[in-house]
């Protein structure tokens, strides 16, 4: 292709290229504004979804630029969930300073795991991310006296946003909140994946043996992508605390990882919207189908699983890649 | 003399080893030949279980009879998903193989609630399996002997098809070097067939026989997948040795650190899995 030649001959231009706005995406943000006009009702749902796209995001930035797949991606949430919740049961309950808190906590997990994952791959590491997930569970299962253990975190109190915007039961500010998170967060995201270390992150998912071997230096790349990503999930976590004012042992439930996994994988991984869209198609399905066993509600999560992998190797974004101009993922 | 509750609790860890290696030996193989992720493996165990409870509660069949039907059944039924789904996937990335596996086994965990109800499934047992006897002062299970009993035969009985027999060289040479074996003109794929229906069907066997200690739900696919990965990757790919070492070992120390450490809970074995595999990725016996 002549766009590859153009590449290699001038990475930066193509770099440039690359990091120019599509129409449609500013299309695809002005529509997440309308829920706030046309479904007031449902602004709730809004917000778990911006949450829930937040945090597949993050495993994005892993799995599909890095090729860094983990079953224990629920740690980081959790940990972020945790750490915004306890702060505001001591009685900071400012929103602003639970979400750094909670981005800073689930960082330094991610960074000090980061230097065990950069070392592993294959099943090693699908085990040790398991491993990590199950025992970051189990501690916060066993430390009750700070978690709750199974009950639940007690007295989480967030005070309003900014010191002006209180939480409401329609969730307007929770919404607003956690649009305006995902949104910088997202342009953080591009900024990054479009970078030369977006780059090399990708060169490190097609061939981990080449990178080191043209002098990159994969490991701490991996490290570095492991911790930013872990700092977002510790944000979609604090976020989630915020808004629903409940932390519970759910948010680190080996389901969660499981879960984000799918919508990332139902979006298409290595597109930065993969996650965004998965995590709509996913929350608007269950949602709507929340009425039916929830028993059921697996069977389909797996039957979908199957045809993904076996018909849509590259999600609902891989299958409109010619249609949409607005790809990120180079070929 | 007694021996004191400690040895109590060493047998009673080593029976749940046992069943955990009846468990995870298939995978471990499975997973040492064709590099395939089988997160399902788990389903294959429950269906087993399913099957001894349907026939012992349903169809009045005695306990014993129905364990060689949990094996028959399970291989079959994983041969079929091999053939239609699994053999698309052997090229394919590890993150294709979780998804496809833990999709199945997701969808199995779905069909057991719908069809069996979220209840935990009881079974009879025969007279001489319940119940326990003194042995030097320890009291020893009935069951808990058997399953031993039947834990070590199948141990050596896998040891001599592996070291003795024809197929046993195939399965080796194929676990070493898939490349050079293809190359030797061996059948790796039927191979593999023959070792994934078999191991398929000892997981079948096993749940069988956990309903007894560990009971049977719904939920069986996924609860005992993490211990049967533990096993499996601590011991080392394709190693039957390494996984009745990491299957014992597990097995033991869940016990005493249920009985000694029950704050701890499972905690302990996450960590010494972690540390084990920080230690030695390919696992304590694997050779990769």
């Amino acid at each position: 292709m002549a766009f590859t030649r153009t590449a290699a001959a001038d990475p930066h231009r193509h770099l440039h290229a690359q990091a120019q706005w599509q129409p449609i995406e500013l299309v695809f943000w002005a529509a997440t504004l309308i829920p706030f006009f046309l479904f007031p009702k449902y602004l709730a749902l809004a917000s778990q979804i911006a949450i829930a796209a937040l945090f597949a995001l993050s495993l994005d930035l892993i799995l599909g630029y890095a090729g860094i797949v983990s079953l224990g991606h629920a740690a980081l949430f959790g940990v972020g969930a945790y750490t915004a919740g306890l702060l505001s049961t001591l009685g900071w309950g400012d929103p602003l300073l639970g979400l750094a808190a909670g981005a800073v906590a689930a960082g330094l997990l991610g960074y000090v795991t980061s230097f065990i994952i950069a070392r592993f791959r294959h099943l090693a590491l699908i085990m040790i991310t398991l491993g990590l997930g199950q025992l970051i569970h189990e501690v916060a299962n066993k430390a009750s006296w700070l978690t709750g253990g199974s009950d639940g975190l007690q007295g989480v109190r967030i005070g309003p946003l900014l010191g002006r915007f209180p939480f409401d039961l329609y969730g307007y500010t929770a919404y607003a909140y956690s649009l305006v998170v995902l949104f910088v967060v997202f342009v953080f995201a591009r900024r990054l994946v479009n970078s030369p270390f977006g780059l090399a992150l990708r060169g490190i998912r097609e061939n981990p043996v080449r990178m080191p071997a043209i002098g990159a230096p994969s490991p701490a790349h991996v490290r570095k992508i492991y911790t930013i990503a872990a700092a977002i999930a510790g944000m979609a976590g604090a976020l989630l605390a915020q808004t629903t004012s409940t932390v519970s042992l759910g948010v680190l439930d080996f389901q969660r990882s499981a879960d984000v996994l799918v919508m990332l994988i139902l979006g298409g991984a290595g597109w930065l919207y993969g996650g965004i869209v998965g995590a709509i198609i996913f929350m608007v399905a269950r949602d709507q189908f929340s009425g039916i066993n929830p028993q059921l509600w697996y069977f389909w999560i797996g039957l979908l699983l199957v045809c993904v992998v076996m018909f849509l190797p590259n999600g609902v974004l891989g299958c409109l890649q010619l249609a949409a101009p607005w790809r990120s993922k180079a070929s | 003399m007694a021996l004191g509750p400690i040895f109590g609790v060493l047998f009673d860890g080593f029976a749940y080893g046992m069943l955990l290696f009846l468990l995870s030996v298939g995978l471990s193989v499975t997973l040492g030949m064709m590099n395939f992720i089988n997160l399902a493996h788990c389903a294959f165990a429950m269906l087993g279980g399913y099957v001894t409870v349907t026939l012992t509660n349903r169809f009045g069949w005695p306990f014993l009879a129905t364990l060689p039907l949990a094996f028959c059944i399970a291989a079959l039924v994983s041969v079929v998903f091999e053939r239609l789904l699994y053999r698309r996937l052997y090229r394919a990335g590890e993150l294709d193989q979780v998804l496809l596996t833990i999709g199945l086994a997701f969808m199995s965990v779905a069909v057991a609630a719908y069809v069996f109800g979220t209840v935990q499934q009881p079974v009879e047992t025969p007279s001489f399996l319940r119940g326990s006897f003194s042995l030097l002062g320890v009291s020893v299970g009935a069951y808990r002997l058997f399953l031993i009993a039947m834990g070590l035969a199948i141990m050596l009985l896998l040891t001599l098809m592996v070291e003795y027999t024809r197929f046993g060289a195939q399965l080796r040479a194929a676990v070493d070097n898939q490349r050079m074996a293809r190359g030797l003109g061996i059948n790796v794929e039927g191979a593999f067939i023959i070792a994934f229906a078999l191991g398929s069907g000892l997981a079948g066997l096993g749940g069988a026989l956990a309903i007894e200690i560990v009971g049977l739900d719904h939920s069986f696919a996924l609860a005992y997948l993490i211990y049967v990965l533990i096993v499996v990757s601590v011991g080392g790919l394709g190693s039957i040795g390494g996984s009745f070492v990491a299957a014992s070992f597990l097995g033991i120390s869940d016990m005493l650190g249920k009985y000694y450490l029950p704050e701890l809970g499972a905690f302990l074995i996450y960590l010494v899995m972690i540390a084990i595999l920080i230690w030695r990725p390919a696992g304590l016996l694997g050779r990769r």
